[in-house]
């Protein structure tokens, strides 16, 4: 009875709940959403979204914020695609390897500045969302990576199939969702990071190593931007230096929070997040169906991070309120 | 006037000797913005000979006014602790609601009314969140950011709304051979100053950042106060926001997008201290000439949007630093 109580009153579980709200209402208007169609739609909206949360969880965790994910994610797609681009013949498996190490590198400019210079990471990150924008539209002359350039091994990740007709960039998606889930659960530094949000004053009397553990949770945020970079470049087949990654730093957001991580710090798990972002998606995929047009979309993000943020807030006050009745 | 308070706080305490007066006046965040502000402008005139003409610095400034002047009570927000990135959304939104109202037959006057109503509004909706529910304002005003530009995305779309011609031009109406919005950036620029530095009530905005459960302590209304702050935000937002449609001439969605960086960038660049309860309108006065000379110059210099935009974020990064160093290095 305990652990049913349990399962019922956790985050995930209400986000669950709204899921299959979401669609059986959706269903019984436009029926032709509860297709394997539209789950392999919305599938498809979410592998990028996905992995750049697991990075932002880890920021948001460990009370931190981090705005330049898109720009992150536009200038080391921007990157390896000119690569693909002016060295042809280079083996399409290497621009894994330099998308992920150029956003590592541009999120550890981020902790640096964070960390050496105790600045607020909002601060920080939203002059970096510009100067990584900027420096996009400079490395490349303002000009576009083509279809043709992309390896076309890279493209066929997002239309070929291991199984199920589920194409590989939705496996890399959820392998990088159990490999946060084993960091964060299963690891000492993992550990850290939450220990870390709960209380940065504590943290350090713990023995843990702040600086080290900001850093690197910026730096694998990053990372995660640049894997999602790459990703997009096999998505969509092309890099835009205005287009990649534009905004993307809102939906990210908006899918993090709705997956119950506390923007005070120290609250998030992977599942939770992994929902918020299949809730995000099917929202996203319903929209056409729904025939409201796609300029709602801003708004929906907006909004969804409002009503995360007062549903988090209700969780914690009823959590004080628990305590409350539990020591009387 | 805060010089010389640093000055009285100081020889208040037993310990520490004041500091001469010279040191006091050298060492702030709007000499530095001074000193940069008159090298920015020996530089550009190095590049153009326009610069030298005040015409030339004036016409250029109403580009920017609009976010210098919402900028003007940003610094207010932040030094009371808080921070507002929804206004270059909210100046959209409050834009294009004015816009489709007096496009769809309702009277002039009416339709400004709503457009400065809803301003009021979208303030009125951070004060809640931040104040009532105690939400941090960061994310809250992420959150709404990106709420009331995708309201106004919905409501514009992808269409521009044009406004009637008699509306249009306020940047070309002269005072005294003053642009309007530079006049008005600077009247509200004295109002705030005024009202910052030498009322009781700007007073306590800087006790509520310095120690809000002090100021609590000490009798301080600080939930009224930044419920005006953020009423004031967004009906300033709203002004700014039709100013801007009446310069452009038509309402897009995208109005004032990427104003956030701008505003922040005019705050910190003025000494604005980034955690609050220091900082002074001067300070972001002097901040957004600086900015329009370094956007100006930059752009009589050829250099290309994107690298402007890769400047303008290094200059952020760099004026938070030099601001958080230089008040380091002066007792509180």
């Amino acid at each position: 009875m305990n652990a049913l109580r349990s399962i019922l009153v956790r985050r995930e579980t209400g986000i669950a709940v709204m899921i299959v709200l979401f669609t059986v209402v959706v269903s019984l208007y436009k029926p032709q959403f509860f297709t394997l169609n539209s789950l392999r739609v919305i599938l498809l909206l979410t592998p990028l979204v996905m992995i750049a949360a697991m990075g932002q969880m880890l920021v948001l965790v460990a009370r931190h914020v981090d705005l330049s994910i898109g720009s992150m994610l536009g200038l080391s797609a921007m990157v390896t695609g000119m690569m693909f681009r002016d060295m042809p013949g280079i083996p399409w498996g290497l621009g894994f390897v330099v998308a992920i190490g150029i956003g590592a590198l541009l999120g550890l400019v981020n902790g640096a500045l964070v960390t050496l210079f105790r600045l607020p990471a909002i601060i920080v990150t939203l002059g970096t969302l510009n100067l990584y924008r900027g420096l996009t539209f400079i490395v490349s002359n303002a000009r576009q990576v083509d279809r043709q350039f992309i390896p076309s091994e890279l493209k066929a990740m997002s239309q070929t199939s291991p199984i199920l007709g589920i194409p590989w960039i939705i496996f890399m998606a959820f392998a990088v969702a159990l490999a946060t889930y084993w960091f964060v659960m299963h690891t000492r530094v993992g550990r850290q990071i939450f220990a870390l949000g709960s209380n940065p004053v504590a943290a350090p009397l713990r023995g843990i190593k702040v600086t080290q553990v900001t850093l690197l949770v910026f730096a694998i945020s990053g990372a995660l931007s640049g894997l999602a970079g790459i990703m997009y470049a096999s998505r969509w087949g092309f890099v835009n230096p205005s287009n990649t990654g534009f905004g993307f730093e809102f939906q990210v957001i908006a899918a993090v929070v709705i997956g119950g991580v506390s923007i005070n710090g120290g609250v998030g798990s992977v599942l939770g997040v992994v929902l918020g972002v299949l809730l995000m998606g099917c929202v996203a995929a319903a929209l056409p169906l729904l025939g409201i047009p796609g300029t709602a979309q801003g708004a929906i993000y907006g909004a969804v991070i409002l009503v995360a943020l007062l549903i988090d807030r209700s969780v914690r006050q009823q959590g004080i309120a628990g305590l409350r009745i539990a020591r009387a | 006037m805060s010089a010389a308070d640093t000055t009285r706080n100081i020889a208040g305490r037993e310990a520490a000797p004041p500091r001469p007066l010279l040191h006091v006046i050298l060492v702030r965040p709007e000499t530095m913005t001074l000193a940069l502000l008159i090298l920015a402008v020996i530089v550009a005139s190095q590049l153009s000979p326009f610069f030298l003409d005040i015409n030339y610095i004036l016409r250029s400034f109403t580009l920017s006014a609009e976010f210098a002047i919402v900028a003007l009570v940003f610094t207010m927000v932040i030094i009371a602790g808080e921070i507002d990135l929804s206004p270059a959304a909210n100046m959209a939104l409050s834009a294009c609601l004015f816009a489709w109202a007096q496009a769809s037959g309702i009277p002039m006057p009416v339709a400004i009314l709503i457009g400065l109503a809803a301003g009021l509004a979208m303030g009125a909706l951070n004060a809640f969140m931040v104040i009532a529910l105690q939400l941090p304002s960061i994310i809250v005003t992420i959150g709404t950011l990106t709420l009331y530009r995708g309201l106004a995305q919905i409501i514009a779309g992808d269409k521009s709304i044009r406004v009637p011609d008699w509306f249009i031009g306020i940047d070309k109406v002269l005072v005294l051979g003053i642009p309007v919005p530079v006049v008005i950036f600077v009247v509200v620029s004295l109002l705030l100053g005024l009202i910052l530095a030498g009322t009781i009530f700007g007073r306590q905005i800087y006790q509520i950042g310095t120690n809000e459960v002090a100021a609590r302590y000490a009798g301080i209304r600080t939930r009224r106060i930044k419920l005006v702050l953020f009423l004031l935000m967004g009906l300033v937002a709203a002004v700014a926001g039709m100013m801007t449609a009446s310069r452009l001439g038509s309402v897009r969605y995208d109005l004032g997008l990427g104003g956030e960086l701008q505003m922040v960038l005019m705050a910190m660049l003025g000494g604005t201290y980034i955690f609050g309860g220091r900082g002074t309108i001067l300070g972001t006065f002097l901040a957004a000439w600086l900015l329009v000379v370094v956007s100006t110059g930059m752009t009589v210099a050829n250099l290309l949007p994107a690298i402007q935009l890769t400047v303008l974020g290094v200059l952020l990064i760099v004026a938070i630093i030099a601001t958080n160093f230089i008040y380091s290095r002066t007792q509180r």
